[in-house]
């Protein structure tokens, strides 16, 4: 599965749903304010593992539109829209963390 | 006109709602009436004014040049939560040099950001006769 955040955790709690519940082979893809948890920051440690594991996505678009891309916390993988679309090919059902 | 200590409350970030952008517009009609402004930037608020911000990948509006006018309009308070920038891995440096000309002092130019704690942020916010949130 796909699972997209689109919320910044310091404002709402769907990161944190969404990491409570992912199975062991989805992926996480952050979009729109969802790409400030892929800063690295005090809340970094929600994703560490995940990202480690290659399977934390940010858009690239949303993260150079907030000026944080020499912000990004270890392992997160950035891709454009052609990428975005692959994640949804390559992991069917998507699940959105609004 | 009596003029009146206005404080503008910006706590989104820029683009995932339009608080922001809506924010910026309804400071400088302010700003035409002359009033005392101030901005505080808080929790996600502190993003608006990261410095290299480049929208061209999302096709919306890069309002955040914006924020370098204010200072031609005598907003030069713009106070940001020193804890909502820490708890984010950001620092003053990450900000974008926001300055005015201080016309007592020969038109020195200034930083408008200053960096505040929450408490501090507290104090400032007593003073004010209107609070506005966005």
């Amino acid at each position: 599965m796909l699972h997209t955040v689109n919320k910044s955790s310091f404002e709402r709690n769907s990161l944190q749903s969404c990491v409570n519940i992912i199975d062991d082979t989805s992926v996480i893809l952050f979009i729109e304010d969802g790409v400030i948890n892929a800063a690295n920051n005090s809340k970094s440690s929600m994703i560490a593992d995940l990202a480690a594991a290659g399977r934390v996505f940010a858009l690239q678009g949303d993260v150079e539109a907030r000026g944080i891309s020499s912000k990004l916390a270890d392992n997160i993988k950035l891709v454009d829209y052609a990428g975005f679309v692959d994640l949804v090919v390559e992991h069917g059902t998507a699940v959105s963390w609004v | 006109m009596a003029t009146k200590k206005f404080m503008y409350l910006n706590r989104r970030s820029s683009f995932g709602t339009v608080y922001a952008i809506e924010s910026l517009e309804v400071v400088l009609i302010a700003a035409a009436f002359e009033q005392d402004v101030s901005l505080a930037f808080m929790d996600d608020g502190v993003y608006q004014i990261v410095e290299g911000q480049n929208t061209d990948g999302i096709g919306m509006k890069n309002f955040s040049k914006t924020f370098h006018a204010l200072g031609d309009y005598d907003i030069n308070k713009l106070y940001v939560s020193k804890e909502s920038l820490e708890e984010r891995g950001l620092s003053e440096s990450d900000l974008m040099p926001l300055v005015y000309e201080d016309e007592d002092d020969d038109w020195a130019e200034k930083s408008s950001v200053k960096v505040v704690t929450n408490e501090e942020l507290k104090a400032i916010m007593s003073e004010q006769d209107v609070c506005l949130s966005f």
